[in-house]
């Protein structure tokens, strides 16, 4: 087992610049997600921790050792590929005993981890199948167990949840979130999903535009994102974002209260959306575009005139120029 | 990088191969046709046009490209149309309507000249009906146009099924939802296939012109098959002047007319059957 | 509505005949030999099968030979096809490169050409190499017809398995060699033997180039088109038969892979 380095990776196709300086550390057995848009990099930048892609500056090291100029075989590594990437003409069997055949386990080693993998995800039955003859959540598993059944130090997953129906997906995303800290490997997870990086990852990368925006734990991120990208991306309905003296007041819509005439802003709601634990409101206060999230027992009418105040712990502050988060902090407004 | 060089290598062979056996023999025949005894010139060009064929040749070529790749375009069309309404059975008739693509000219030529000869099955069959007496001789100098009119049956027989193929893999590409929203808003099945289909349809439409002008240009054993040397044509006078004239230079001469009538058609259909940029799918 | 059903399923019945039919009578005339070629008029149904003329036409010194060099030829053009088509058609779908356009070009430039007049300044070179009236002679010429379909076809084979499969076996340890030979060749299998096919038949029926390259040493093309004007029809006919069965039987074979070779090979 071994945690990663990145080192001031970056990567440019022509002049474009996918990736500029990013840094960063995973430790052993840590779990990370690498969470962004698509197009920020996320993916480039785990194609080459794999070797898939060779980076134009920096290197990249697993348990201190630096692979960067290793070819992908050689870097003790696994990873499940967004389309599963199961080979179509090997049994489920052979395709999880791929990485092990490949890199010279002997017959008994081979026929224990299949064993163990399979059972690990329950594809102790399909085992003689073809993946065609499987259906997408099976794939699915088949590529999570060719990747644990060669015990890897490091274990890299590009969308691997991507391609699966929403509901298939919740139940996949609890399933791995098991298997994985029962594996215990150090998981590096690509996603442009923020509620499957929140569930999954013990700390999550925001990335955007090539950087790092922001590294922490899932409640950091959520509560204290540290620009105004990470705020207004994590978290639905996002950050809402109000312009105070020269600075940037942002509030979570949950983060609001109603109160009584007279008092906090006044709110002028146009559109409500009951969501069964939740009613969102959409509207306008000191003419900007507002999202307030109530306890879903409200009962309130589009068009109502009502009055809000942000709850002062709960508000971050952010540089207007930069969109950086401050530490300024300030009574309620 | 080693990854660098190595698309360059996979590639190589083949570049090489087609550079030795492709286009030193292009450079080559156009070397030959050019070359007199007494240095350069058209020389050779003039004694093929002199040959008292060589007019024959011309006109019957001109002819035969010229009604054989329009009947097979239109039957093939057709055909291709026919397939979309077929379920049950469809891969077998495609099977069936296909197997000619993978017959050479001579064989084609040999299997109408089973069916044409004098005492072959047309004659037998108009004779069954009443409408002949004797056995019939089509296929001789004396009868040009019946010559002429079983050469083309018999390429237009062999190499439609080319032009099939490639139209219903170009129907293939084409969604049917095109033409449901154009019956939605009221289109009429024939309006459908020339307003929507067709248009739609130009880029493997182009292909196969191209493909079957270029091939009919050089059609060759089919008219030996039937005709023996009373209906000749370019090819087969450059295979003449090669092979019994012992002629080289006046068979490339030959040789160069055929390539450029080939390019020329080429390029004519690249150019009318374009397909703007912005109207890509 | 059924009556213009019924008018339709007999257009497509009458297309079968029409394709059908005249390789039926063909095949009545050449194993019917002399007798039911000289008949008239011809019975309605002709039906005397027998392979008497077949053979005595295989018995004819030259003949049976001509068969195994015109296969010979066909193999040797399958085999440089798919050994130097299939690698070009790898490097045009797996890499983008400097020239890759250019050599797209090339091989399409070849399509509208009549490849198999160039066999014409061949032969003085070919005589001179000793390449000339040799099955590797007419081989090398039909492989220059071949090969710019077999690029194309692979490279587009090639193209349809996805690069993660290869990526995810490089990841679980294979050098570029081993995911090639253990993940792409297995994958791509059907269609190369398609492209292998269509070079074979590309060859077996080539008349031009083989007549042009060869004199003793015919191709059975080459070999029937010489004695075309010189032999009974007895003997045109069942050479034609022997012409036809292999090219239907291997049309046959890969008439699955017909539409997507074709399809993607004729852009």
């Amino acid at each position: 087992m071994a945690g990663i380095t990145i080192e001031g990776i970056r990567k440019s196709f022509g002049t474009t610049t996918a990736l500029e300086a990013v840094n960063l550390d995973v430790a052993d057995r840590e779990f990370v997600a690498l969470l962004g848009p698509s197009g920020c990099g996320k993916t480039t930048l785990l194609r080459i921790i794999a070797g898939l892609e060779t980076q134009t500056a920096g290197r990249v090291l697993i348990g201190g050792r630096d692979i960067s100029a290793l070819p992908p075989r050689a870097r003790g590594l696994a990873m499940v590929f967004q389309n599963y990437a199961v080979f179509p003409h090997l049994t489920v069997r052979d395709n999880i005993a791929f990485g092990l055949k490949m890199h010279g386990a002997d017959a008994a080693r081979i026929a224990r981890q299949v064993e163990r993998t399979a059972s690990l995800l329950r594809l102790e039955l399909l085992l003689d199948r073809y993946p065609a003859q499987l259906s997408g959540g099976q794939r699915q598993r088949v590529a999570v167990a060719r990747a644990l059944a060669v015990e890897p130090a490091v274990l890299l997953m590009d969308e691997p949840l991507s391609n699966l129906d929403a509901l298939l997906r919740l139940d996949m995303r609890a399933e791995l979130k098991e298997i994985l800290s029962e594996a215990g490997t150090t998981t590096l997870y690509v996603t442009h999903d923020q509620t499957e990086a929140m569930a999954l990852a013990d700390r999550i990368a925001v990335l955007h535009g090539g950087r790092v925006e922001q590294v922490g734990t899932p409640s950091e991120i959520y509560h204290w994102p540290a620009t105004r990208f990470v705020g207004g991306f994590v978290g639905s309905p996002p950050m809402n974002f109000l312009p105070r003296d020269g600075a940037v007041l942002g509030i979570r819509p949950e983060d609001i209260d109603l109160v009584g005439p007279g008092e906090g802003i006044a709110f002028r709601v146009n559109v409500v959306e009951p969501l069964g634990a939740q009613t969102l409101l959409t509207g306008i206060a000191e003419s900007h575009l507002l999202r307030v999230a109530l306890n879903g027992e409200h009962r309130i009418a589009a068009g109502s005139d009502l009055h809000i105040r942000p709850r002062p712990d709960r508000i971050r502050w952010m540089d207007a120029a930069t969109g950086r988060a401050t530490t300024r902090t300030e009574t309620s407004p | 990088m080693r990854g660098r060089a190595l698309p360059y290598l996979l590639v190589a062979p083949a570049v090489i191969f087609l550079t030795v056996l492709f286009f030193v023999p292009l450079v080559q025949t156009i070397a030959l046709a050019f070359q007199t005894s007494n240095g350069t010139g058209f020389g050779n060009f003039v004694r093929m046009a002199d040959d008292l064929n060589f007019h024959d040749a011309v006109v019957n070529t001109f002819r035969f490209v010229g009604l054989a790749v329009p009947l097979q375009l239109a039957a093939a069309m057709g055909m291709a149309m026919m397939l979309r309404h077929l379920g049950r059975g469809r891969d077998m008739v495609l099977w069936i309507w296909t197997i000619p693509l993978g017959l050479s000219d001579l064989a084609a030529g040999l299997i109408w000249l089973a069916m044409l000869n004098d005492r072959g099955y047309l004659a037998s069959l108009l004779f069954h009906l009443g409408l002949v007496a004797e056995p019939q001789s089509w296929l001789t100098y004396e009868t040009p146009i019946a010559l002429f009119v079983a050469v083309v049956i018999a390429e237009f027989w062999r190499a439609t099924a080319i032009v099939v193929v490639i139209l219903v893999a170009g129907l293939q590409l084409v969604p049917k939802e095109y033409a449901e929203a154009a019956s939605v808003f009221g289109a009429s099945p024939w309006r459908i296939f020339t307003r929507i289909t067709l248009p739609l349809m130009k880029p493997s439409i182009q292909s196969a012109l191209i493909l079957r002008t270029v091939l009919a240009f050089e059609a060759f054993a089919v008219v030996i098959a039937i005709g023996g040397r009373n209906f000749p044509v370019l090819v087969s006078e450059a295979y003449n002047w090669q092979n019994f004239n012992q002629e080289p230079a006046v068979a490339a001469a030959y040789a160069v007319v055929v390539m450029v009538l080939s390019l020329v058609a080429t390029v004519v259909w690249l150019r009318v059957l374009r397909t703007p940029e912005e109207q890509r799918a | 509505m059924t009556g213009r059903r019924a008018l339709y399923l007999a257009g497509v019945v009458a297309i079968c005949a029409w394709v059908l039919v005249p390789m039926w009578l063909l095949a009545a005339n050449a194993l019917g030999g002399q007798p039911v070629i000289a008949a008239w008029p011809k019975p309605w149904i002709p039906l005397s099968i027998s392979f008497a003329t077949l053979a005595e036409f295989l018995a004819i010194e030259g003949v049976f030979r001509a068969m195994l060099i015109g296969f010979e030829v066909a193999v040797l053009c399958t085999l440089f096809s798919v050994a130097l088509g299939l690698p070009a058609g790898y490097a045009l779908a797996r890499y983008s490169f400097r020239g890759a356009n250019a050599f797209r070009l090339m091989v399409l430039l070849t399509r509208a050409f009549p490849v198999g007049i160039l066999a014409l300044p061949l032969t003085v070179g070919f005589i001179r190499l000793g390449l000339y009236d040799t099955p590797l002679g007419i081989a090398l010429m039909h492989t220059a017809l071949a090969l710019p379909f077999a690029v194309l076809v692979s490279a587009s084979l090639f193209q349809a398995i996805p690069r993660e499969l290869e990526e995810a076996a490089w990841v679980f340890g294979c050098s570029p060699f081993q995911a090639a030979w253990r993940v792409v060749m297995p994958l791509a299998l059907p269609g190369v033997s398609a492209v292998a096919i269509f070079a074979f038949v590309i060859s077996w029926n080539e008349v031009f180039a083989a007549s042009v390259l060869s004199a003793r040493n015919r191709t059975l093309t080459a070999y029937l088109l010489a004695m075309l004007s010189e032999s009974p029809l007895s003997y045109q006919f069942a050479g034609g038969l022997l012409l036809i069965v292999p090219s239907v039987l291997f049309i046959f074979l890969v008439r699955r892979h017909l539409f997507a070779m074709w399809g993607i090979a004729s852009r």
